[in-house]
């Protein structure tokens, strides 16, 4: 396959950065998109121009690290990772745009690589169930119900890639950090936090520069994982209730 | 050593979910309002008598425990604060949204987000800028179409002899169909009932239902009058 | 004086031994152990700064206890955040000795397993350490909300693994790796809330820092800036991981490296068994030479999916659902009638490139070359219905199909082996501290627990019994006669270290040759892949290292690495990679060729019994083979530390 490429190039975080177009041959529909990506950097770096950077590391749609906005979609036309998109859901002669996460809290560190540490920072303020080494009882010791380790793990799928930030028209984590309030919510273990969870999480995900949520449903279609919109719906209900709760 | 577990002091005072909540519960209260209003509209249709003291009755709902007008003035006060409300929040989330993401995509799909976003904002305050207009044509009688008439029915039916009258009215209703079906459901996701695939679906359904529901039971009055169904 | 040149290649050194281990019946050691440990009072502990480079289920697990334990703990992860390492990548499951299912389970049966799995090539102490602790793992995990699967009435659920006949395989789905992670990484971040841990993402450990014989610190660059740090601390924990990414193409993820071990390694720390190293059976065939990395999927497939090619040549080409059963040699079954599609992965490995090797491999050919066997379902299929199928493995179905664009609910899924886990690292003694006092090695990074072969769902659960109850419970013992005594930024070994780290950064960028670095690094994987592959001989170990040696010579004099030093650049990074492993790869093939004797993994053709399995050599062999730097020109010394066995009888592994 030939291909027009049209990636974003930014040296830095200061520099403006732009749109620089590289045709691209002897493409196999076989490739993944970011094998896709390498043999670009190599052709590149054998004619003395810097390679791109981008973020990758398992290859395989579980680590997260990957994530670019391709042709305007978020890990581009299909619903999985960028790392796990293949060349054969593009055709020959196609122009492919590809560009960085866009959101405030994900500034641009160089080419298409971004900060993503304001998930870190969301997971620190409170999505964590507080257990500390060799204190816990035996494993069996309180049973779960299916339905609920099921509901759980469902929300735990989450990888943390933002395609969820960089889809959404506002920009907002909510999907993200939905994720984790469900997840940790389901448990008997993660009751005892379940208010003080979802207010200081809310706050930390304001606070570092997120929009709202306006509830259309972008972040759960770009979501590698599948992960739903009721997650969403879920925090803003324990919010509520923790509000309730401390009144 | 034990670490100490969440703090639970960072809460912003306005949190965008705080935010939405108050859109959420101020919508409800619009539904509401929305819902009897169209049920007063249709009265109409069981002639011009009916309607008059369905209005006039209006002032008089819940006398002698209130003092005449008392529950209209009620309801208006009530009314405004919502729309303060809802509206203030509306452009609090809409320019923190902007300031979100200051540098744009060059390219950009999700076309149909995008005009639902739009519509909800655009049509708001489409929305907003018509309940104005409303108020001075019904409510304080600045502006007269039609002529002038004392009593509500004839002042309705003298109103959509006009077309460009009906024309406002019906774009109007548009709008409100469109906030109406991304409203309700995002009311509802907002107020946690949105908690599995199941419950997604029956709001959804919700939505549309209530959504056609006002849009029909609005847009009848002023096209029945319009072809002169109404005597 | 110097010892001997031994075969042109190595030197021979003073025998070493773990000392640290008590002594005593082998299931009271942990208990005593741990007694033994001194303490340290909790008003002293913020007083000690501990650096753990890596936030994989070792490092973050580790880093989550010590920073509650009220250390001052450094966490350092290249990644951008500690959620990605590659522990997340792990699917199976994770296995304990709960005997939750009443078959007849214990922690004796896991220990034996391990060490029978591991061809009679771990040591015994710590093997049972880990059987031991396993269940607490579980018990930890699910008050952090891990979202194990469970079955109808609320408890666990189980199932069973390669190279053992019992369930004790906890699992999510086939995410288990990525759960367990994310458990240890949602109490690193409470701790890194909490301020007990500082973060350092996207930070790469570049060189170790030895100030009189104890590790003090290490240097790092900060990969977005460009910076070059130093960072001084009590004591350093490795929680770095494997080295299968010196063959290339591997499944581990793109930026696994060993340049942490090797840059201990060079220091003074022992590098233990490298050659050991497991190719794991199931994995997505290679494509073509674009290919960047392979994808594993779980062996719990090997549980319902049943493993064959043609018998005869000819059928290779043919649509496999034309092919009567008459036709299909299921040769797993047929060789291993006791164990079937279920045998260790080193061994269900081997037959396939046998298989492949007699000119039965199936898929396109790749070279002139067919690398694939049929993962079969669909006897199970027709058995458990296709719900219960994709309910059990719907992710990895998934997986392939997005991949190879195929769909395995109608044709058989091609599998072939590739390099997976490398059970050989950095040597350590029973409290997993390395030769350099002050040095701890835990998880993939360490030797220790898995001998010549890693059965399925153990490296799980040696990450987490090393990060959350091995390594804090025996580092304290170092950190109780600390603080050591602080050092000086200007102190010369912190200085040497620097200006190490700075040269080599201003040498490869300025060599600026033809080649870029992922040809050299494609190169080596090849060489490694052909010759300490699944198959090893004394000649082609012996090309191996020539060969290696001239990529080597060639790589300082012709890569090409652009872009500058002071800006996020990875061509950079993969350069100081690929460099320690053009180093490390050397060191594998000399320890290859030193162990004349299959065992697990690690497969001479010249020692194999009459029908083919791996044929071990007790009476030379039985030991760890330790190695130590010998100098840029000198020549690595080896230290055997002699296995004995006590617990367990020693035995030819059979799973016929």
């Amino acid at each position: 396959m030939k291909l027009t490429l049209k990636i974003w190039r930014q040296n830095g975080p200061e520099d403006k950065g732009g749109v620089v177009t590289y045709p691209i041959e002897g493409v196999s529909e076989d490739m993944s998109f970011l094998e896709m990506l390498d043999v670009l950097n190599e052709g590149l770096t054998a004619k003395g121009e810097e390679p791109v950077a981008f973020d990758s590391d398992c290859r395989e749609g579980i680590c997260g690290m990957c994530g670019v906005m391709i042709n305007g979609e978020a890990h581009g036309p299909e619903r999985t990772t960028t790392c796990q998109l293949h060349m054969r859901s593009f055709r020959d002669g196609d122009e492919i745009v590809i560009e960085p996460w866009r959101a405030d809290a994900f500034p641009v560190i160089k080419d298409l690589c971004v900060d993503r540490g304001s998930l870190d920072r969301i997971i620190q303020s409170g999505g964590y169930i507080s257990a500390n080494t060799g204190s816990a009882p035996d494993a069996h010791a309180t049973p779960v119900p299916k339905d609920d380790a099921d509901r759980a793990f469902m929300a735990a799928e989450c990888i943390g890639c933002g395609a969820c930030v960089a889809a959404c028209p506002n920009a907002s984590g909510m999907l993200f950090m939905g994720a984790k309030i469900t997840h940790l919510g389901e448990f008997p273990q993660g009751q005892p936090e379940r208010d003080a969870r979802v207010l200081s999480m809310t706050g930390q995900h304001d606070e570092e520069g997120f929009g709202g949520c306006t509830n259309l449903g972008e972040c759960s279609r770009a979501c590698p994982k599948g992960i739903p919109l009721n997650v969403i719906s879920q925090m803003n209900g324990d919010l509520l209730r923790a509000q309730r709760h401390r009144a | 050593m034990a670490t100490s577990t969440i703090s639970a002091g960072k809460r912003p005072r306005t949190g965008s979910i705080l935010l939405k909540t108050v859109m959420a519960v101020t919508g409800v209260i619009f539904v509401g309002f929305i819902l009897a209003h169209m049920y007063g509209n249709l009265m109409i249709f069981a002639g011009k008598d009916s309607f008059n003291e369905y209005a006039h009755h209006l002032r008089e709902f819940g006398t002698p425990m209130l003092p005449e007008k008392g529950f209209l003035w009620i309801m208006r006060i009530t009314l405004l604060v919502s729309l303060v409300l809802h509206a203030a929040s509306a452009f609090l989330l809409w320019s923190r949204a902007g300031r979100a993401r200051t540098v744009r995509y060059v390219q950009r799909k999700g076309e149909w987000a995008t005009f639902v976003k739009r519509s909800m904002r655009w049509g708001g305050v489409a929305l907003l800028v018509f309940v104005v207009f409303h108020l001075l044509h019904f409510t304080t009688l600045t502006i007269n179409i039609g002529g002038t008439y004392d009593n509500p029915a004839d002042r309705l039916v003298a109103s959509f002899g006009e077309w460009w009258a009906v024309l406002i009215y019906l774009f109007a209703i548009a709008c409100l169909g469109m906030h109406l079906l991304h409203g309700i459901w995002s009311a509802g996701m907002t107020l946690g009932l949105n908690t599995s695939l199941d419950m997604a679906e029956r709001l959804r359904l919700v939505a549309i239902l209530v959504a056609v529901v006002v849009v029909v039971g609005f847009a009848l009055p002023p096209v029945a009058i319009f072809l002169g169904l109404i005597p | 004086m110097t010892a001997p040149l031994i075969e042109g290649l190595y030197r021979e050194g003073e025998p070493i031994a773990d000392t640290a281990a008590p002594a005593g019946p082998i299931a009271e050691k942990w208990t005593q152990r741990k007694f033994d440990a001194k303490l340290v009072n909790p008003a002293n502990r913020r007083k000690l700064d501990v650096i753990i480079v890596g936030t994989g289920l070792a490092g973050a697990s580790a880093g989550a206890t010590l920073g509650e334990a009220g250390y001052n703990v450094k966490s350092f992860c290249y990644q951008d955040s500690p959620r990605r390492a590659h522990s997340i990548a792990a699917q199976g499951g994770i296995n304990a000795a709960k005997n939750y299912k009443g078959d007849g389970d214990s922690i004796y049966r896991l220990f034996y397993d391990t060490v029978k799995g591991g061809d009679y090539r771990s040591r015994e102490d710590n093997t049972y350490r880990l059987a031991e602790v396993s269940a607490d793992i579980i018990d930890q995990c699910v008050a952090q909300g891990v979202p194990f699967a469970r079955e109808y009435g609320g408890l666990l659920d189980n199932r069973s693994f390669g190279g053992v006949q019992v369930s004790r395989t906890f699992y999510a789905r086939g995410q288990t790796g990525q759960q367990l992670l994310i458990g240890a990484y949602q109490a690193l971040e409470r701790q890194i809330g909490a301020g007990t841990v500082q973060m350092y993402a996207r930070h790469e450990m570049l060189e170790l820092i030895v100030v009189d014989g104890k590790a003090r610190g290490i240097i790092a660059r900060d990969m977005v800036t460009g910076e070059v740090q130093t960072h001084l601390a009590d004591a350093v924990v490795l929680a770095s991981g494997g080295y299968g990414n010196v063959y290339f193409l591997s499944t581990n993820a793109m930026g696994c490296n060993v340049t942490a071990s090797w840059r201990a390694h060079r220091k003074g720390a022992y590098f233990a068994n490298p050659c050991y190293t497991q190719i794991h059976p199931t994995c997505i065939p290679v494509s073509g030479d674009h290919q960047s990395k392979l994808t594993l999927m779980s062996e719990s497939l090997r549980n319902d999916g049943r493993i064959w090619v043609p018998k005869r040549r000819e059928d290779c080409e043919k649509d496999p659902r034309d092919i009567p059963e008459e036709d299909r040699d299921y040769y797993l079954e047929r060789l291993y009638p006791s164990f079937g599609n279920l045998v260790p992965r080193d061994i269900a490995s081997r037959q396939a490139k046998n298989m492949c090797d007699e000119g039965r491999g199936v898929g396109p050919k790749v070279g002139d070359f067919r690398r694939g066997v049929y993962l079969d379902f669909k006897e199970a299929i027709g058995r458990l219905g296709e719900d219960a199928v994709r309910a059990k493995y719907g992710n990895l179905f998934d997986m392939y199909k997005q991949i190879t664009g195929e769909d395995p609910y109608q044709v058989p899924m091609r599998i072939y082996p590739a390099v997976h886990y490398t059970m050989g690292g950095l040597w350590v003694d029973y409290d997993l501290q390395a030769s350099i006092p002050g040095l701890f090695v835990t998880g993939e990074a360490n030797f220790s627990d898995h001998g010549a072969n890693r059965l399925g769902a153990s490296a799980l659960m040696q990450g987490l019994a090393d990060g959350y109850f091995v390594l804090p419970n025996t580092i304290r013992d170092y950190l109780a006669d600390g603080p050591y005594e602080p050092i000086d930024v200007k102190h010369p070994a912190v200085v040497e270290a620097q200006d190490a780290v700075e040269r080599r950064i201003t040498t490869l960028l300025g060599i600026n040759g033809d080649r870029s670095v992922d040809s050299f690094h494609k190169e080596l994987g090849h060489i490694m892949w052909e010759y300490c592959g699944m198959e090893r001989t004394e000649e082609g170990l012996r090309k191996a290292i020539d060969l290696i040696r001239s990529l080597r010579e060639e790589f300082w004099r012709n890569v090409r690495v652009l872009g500058a030093a002071d800006t996020l650049n990875q061509s950079l990074e993969k350069a100081g990679r690929v460099a320690d492993f053009l180093e490390l790869g050397e060191l594998m093939c000399i320890d290859a060729l030193h162990r004349r004797e299959s065992c697990g993994g690690h497969f001479r053709a010249e020692s194999q019994t009459e029908d083919g399995e791996a044929l071990r050599n007790d009476d030379q062999f039985l030991y760890v083979g330790a190695w130590e730097w010998g100098g840029d020109n000198g020549d690595p010394v080896l230290h055997k530390e002699l296995l004995e066995y006590e617990a367990i009888e020693l035995k030819q592994r059979s799973y016929k």
